[in-house]
């Protein structure tokens, strides 16, 4: 008898998300349905705008990602405009979107995905001089590492397990067998998580030094930057060097090492290709090298059924969205320049469950070439890994030896996690660069941050881009100067994906199928394989409607 | 201004602070019997993240200013910032995108706020809470079992009204925003809306409002305190709970609901551009010599005339920036409706007035022509607004 269960809300994301999955009689996964449950049609309020206004405007899609859309929406509308940054602002805009992807990895590894991982309860009973020594087997200088601080950790949990309000922790999944890790693993891990909440906060004011706040930075234009005084101010650019290497010994010496900590424990699920999922990875690129983007330290490509030897290049025209099992009308899977949408809500069946024959999500289903695809850090590390990108190859080849596993184990929950690290880290050694080429380009006199341009009558573009979550896209068309079209495909849309006209199941979906649940009561391993792609739904579900006018009568009076 | 110098009108003032002064410790004392027990000695967290005595002290003093209370308050402040991780916090998420409660997360203040956020007692938030599911939902029951009334409720996210409110269903039954707002906030010792979308609808809201989505009280009629802004300063919500503690209830608003110690003056009050604006020196496109020398914004766009908040005077990430020193104008991010109203952003609003005559009312009037929300005086503290006319 297999049997259906409902993981609605699912929490440490962002937005709202259901998961319905069906278990066999030995509580393995057989099936699944990922839905997203809010709609909130951005797009169709941007129609008739101003072009300009639509960053600020996209940047609201989620303020997890926040500067993410911002970036890609600024790069629509130049490609649009037919205008390139001058570097200055290029490099600006880098620096704005490393921080982003540091802080923002750090926090998903800890505050949003690491309680899959460790549980807080074990940490108790650790021995913290035994933590010390386990810290100083992964790291020759660990993160706030001693007997006495792991000791004060330790006494600050006791007194939260003790006044018997957990606050956050509370009725969680501690002591569920599908924890790996000794309680000194635990302590370790849970003392960062703590570290961790202080240290993203150097990520964030690093944001605000060239963007004025975080989240939702307000400093972009199209063309260029607005922070000309903070890119020319040499006090502005050592404040913000000053909290990075803060921030990149952070990675260095606990987040890095906690992750190969984690790798070890649980290389079991990691080498039996637990979370796999679809077998395809796409990128876009990002962080550009260079003003035409001809270079990007991330790639820009595609690897198509795991096949890592024959890596192919990507082509834009054979991205398309698909609304057969989607809470939308429509029939024919469109590129995003034609895409439209029509809200078709079909609800849930008669016994609450998703109606997975049908319509069961606000989520599209994006595809290429007509297959569902996997992006994030573990797409651009294996398209990296397999255009043999220098960087890439090596952290990930160094990495695998020190743990003592085969490149396979990517291909899992536990290599979707450990690709962030790595990602984190190479964003990392390359931050400083940028801020030297920002002060020798100044030094040599060019302190332009903006290319003038105007809003032209009529015209389309699209701005295609990498940021923490995976490859993200913006279509805009221009008409008579205002906004006649506007469609996002992003990350977490291309993941959370629900089924196609072929009945294939999206990245979320297929990784779940095939793992078995320890205690089919706690949804613990769900979690830590959908966690692992660091959903993001209000990012995920969004539309465009050419004739939107319509959409009002389909409220349900 | 005349003020009266009268005796009489003094009495009245000090019978009424003396009165205040016994309802906040009336209210405290019942709090502390009800209320359970903090995780944590604040004294002692002090200490840790390196603020002495002397630096705490001088915080409860600008504290109390800041909340429009005479300096005999002081202590009060001081025993209320001891008992902030005591006060259960339920923090629902609607149609949101989760950037006030990042904005919570990361918010870096150089002083005690920053240790009162991190010690807030989350009950329930789903970005953070362990528990999933079905687990998720029980935690948040049980705080309405365990703490009626004495919770604060705060709120991120607007409330779609179409297709039934079934553009957002959560949980394993698939309830709307609606009806787990009105069963949570109903219950709630206090209701906080985070954000501009819980204040007033925001970003889903912006025409043609295409789910038909609502600010908090617009929706369900429950009334909000609303820490405005996109995403907010979340050091606006120490100085709220702080009030909420001593008083039981949330500090006076303006007829917006926002309040009147953090949204009280506009950003063009306090703006460090101001004198640039005053000398008619504007920046005329970006990256110009008037941009690089912080000339003012007003021509590409700031909205700073016509919005209320405090943005130039905290600033945001540890006092680090904000958009205006960022070189862009301000977007009235604080204000109900400003994706219409202020658009274009990057354009000077057409046909309104700039001067300091209006209130915020008439600006609001002005700018939205949309009904505003009548939270004024949630507390009915009258005294506090007379302070100002006898203590200039």
């Amino acid at each position: 008898m297999s049997k259906r269960i409902i993981v609605d809300p699912i929490t440490r994301i962002e937005g709202h998300l259901r998961i319905e999955v069906e278990v066999d009689n030995n509580n393995v996964i057989k099936d699944a349905w990922s839905s997203i449950t809010l709609w909130r049609g951005i797009e169709t309020i941007l129609k008739g705008r101003d072009p300009r206004d639509a960053g600020l405007m996209v940047q609201r899609f989620c303020g997890v990602c926040t500067y993410s859309h911002y970036e890609a929406s600024i790069l629509a509308c130049e490609d649009a405009f037919k205008v390139v940054p001058p570097p200055n602002a290029r490099i600006v805009r880098n620096l704005i979107n490393a921080s982003q992807y540091m802080y923002d990895h750090v926090m998903h590894f800890y505050h949003l995905h690491g309680l899959d991982w460790v549980d807080i309860v074990s940490a108790l009973s650790a021995n913290p001089q035994k933590a010390v020594d386990l810290a100083r087997s992964v790291s020759p200088n660990p993160y706030n590492c001693s007997a006495t601080h792991y000791k004060a950790v330790q006494d600050r949990l006791t007194k939260f397990v003790k006044s018997g309000r957990l606050g956050p922790f509370a009725n969680a999944y501690w002591g569920n067998p599908s924890y790996k890790l000794p309680p000194e693993a635990n302590l370790v891990i849970v003392s960062h998580y703590l570290d961790a909440l202080q240290v993203s906060k150097l990520g964030g004011q690093m944001m605000a030094i060239f963007g004025g706040k975080n989240p939702h930075p307000q400093s972009l234009v199209v063309g260029g930057i607005s922070s000309v005084m903070d890119a020319l101010d040499a006090d502005r650019i050592g404040g913000y060097l000053f909290r990075f290497k803060e921030l990149k010994n952070f990675i260095e010496t606990a987040y890095l090492p906690d992750v190969l900590i984690a790798a070890t424990y649980y290389k079991g699920e990691g080498a039996a290709g637990i979370g796999g999922g679809v077998k395809n990875y796409l990128s876009y690129g990002g962080f550009p090298l260079k003003d035409d983007w001809s270079e990007t330290l991330l790639p820009r490509g595609v690897v198509k059924g795991r096949d890592i030897a024959h890596p192919q290049k990507l082509d834009e025209a054979k991205i398309t969205e698909d609304v057969t099992h989607s809470w939308y009308k429509g029939k024919e899977a469109l590129h995003p320049y034609k895409g439209k949408t029509d809200p078709d809500y079909t609800g849930y069946d008669e016994s609450g469950h998703l109606k997975g024959g049908e319509k069961y999500s606000w989520c599209k289903a994006p595809r290429y070439d007509g297959q569902p695809y996997e992006v994030g850090p573990l797409a651009r590390f294996i398209v990296g890994y397999a255009q043999g990108h220098k960087e890439i190859k090596g952290l990930v080849d160094s990495t695998l030896a020190a743990a003592g596993l085969p490149v396979t184990v990517l291909f899992s929950t536990l290599g979707r996690t450990a690709a962030r690290a790595l990602e984190t880290k190479l964003v990392a050694d390359h931050t400083e660069s940028w801020v030297n080429e920002l002060v020798a380009n100044v030094k040599g006199g060019d302190d332009r941050t903006w290319t003038r341009c105007d809003v032209p009558k009529n015209s389309e573009g699209r701005g295609m881009t990498e940021v923490p979550r995976g490859a993200l896209g913006h279509w805009i068309r221009i008409e008579d100067k205002v906004i006649g079209n506007y469609q996002a495909v992003v990350p977490s849309t291309w993941n959370c994906a629900p089924r196609d006209k072929a009945g294939k199941r999206g990245p979320y979906e297929e990784s779940l199928i095939g793992t078995k649940l320890a205690n089919v009561d706690q949804p613990l391993e769900i979690l830590r394989t959908i966690h692992s792609f660091d959903p993001c739904m209000a990012c995920a579900v969004h539309i465009i409607d050419p004739k939107t006018s319509e959409i009002r009568k389909f409220k349900v009076a | 201004m005349g003020r009266p110098k009268n005796s009489q009108y003094s009495e009245t003032v000090k019978k009424q602070y003396r009165e205040l002064m016994e309802r906040c410790q009336v209210h405290m004392e019942q709090m502390d019997k009800e209320l359970p027990p903090a995780r944590e000695d604040f004294q002692e967290l002090l200490k840790e993240r390196g603020v002495s005595r002397r630096s705490f002290i001088k915080w409860t003093s600008a504290m109390t200013a800041a909340l429009m209370l005479p300096p005999i308050f002081r202590p009060m402040v001081a025993k209320a910032a001891e008992n902030f991780s005591r006060v259960p916090v339920v923090w629902l998420q609607f149609a949101e995108c989760t950037g006030c409660s990042e904005a919570f997360l990361r918010s870096s203040y150089p002083n005690v706020d920053d240790i009162l956020l991190d010690t807030i007692s989350l009950e329930y938030h789903e970005t953070l809470m362990a528990a999933a599911g079905d687990q998720a939902e029980a935690n948040l029951a049980k705080v309405l079992t365990d703490f009626p009334g004495k919770f604060i409720c705060i709120i991120e996210g607007a409330i779609p009204e179409g297709l039934d409110g079934k553009y957002l269903r959560i949980g394993s039954k698939g309830k709307t925003s609606i009806e787990i707002c009105k069963e949570v906030a109903s219950k709630a010792g206090a209701v906080i809306g985070m954000g501009s979308c819980a204040a007033f609808g925001n970003v889903p809201a912006a025409r043609p409002n295409p789910t038909d989505a609502k600010g908090v009280y617009g929706a369900t009629g429950i009334k909000t305190l609303n820490i405005a802004g996109c995403p907010p300063n979340a050091v606006n919500i120490t100085g709220t709970v702080l009030h909420y503690i001593m008083f039981g209830a949330l500090p006076s608003t303006d007829s917006l609901g926002r309040p009147l110690w953090a949204y009280g003056k506009r950003i063009h009050d306090y703006c460090e551009r101001r004198p640039h604006y005053d000398a008619g020196e504007y920046v005329e496109e970006w990256g110009d010599s008037g941009a690089k020398k912080g000339w003012c914004l007003y021509k590409v766009g700031c909205k700073g005339p016509y919005t209320y908040a405090n943005c130039p005077k905290v600033r945001f990430n540890d006092a680090t920036s904000w958009p205006v020193m960022a070189g862009h104008g301000c977007i009235g991010c604080t204000e109900p409706a400003f994706w219409d109203t202020m658009a274009p952003l990057e354009k000077p609003v057409e046909d309104k007035t700039i001067g300091g005559e209006h209130t915020v009312d008439q600006i609001g009037a002005v700018l939205t022509g949309v009904a505003v929300v009548g939270v004024a005086a949630h507390a009915g503290l009258t005294a506090i607004r007379h302070r100002g006319d006898d203590n200039e």
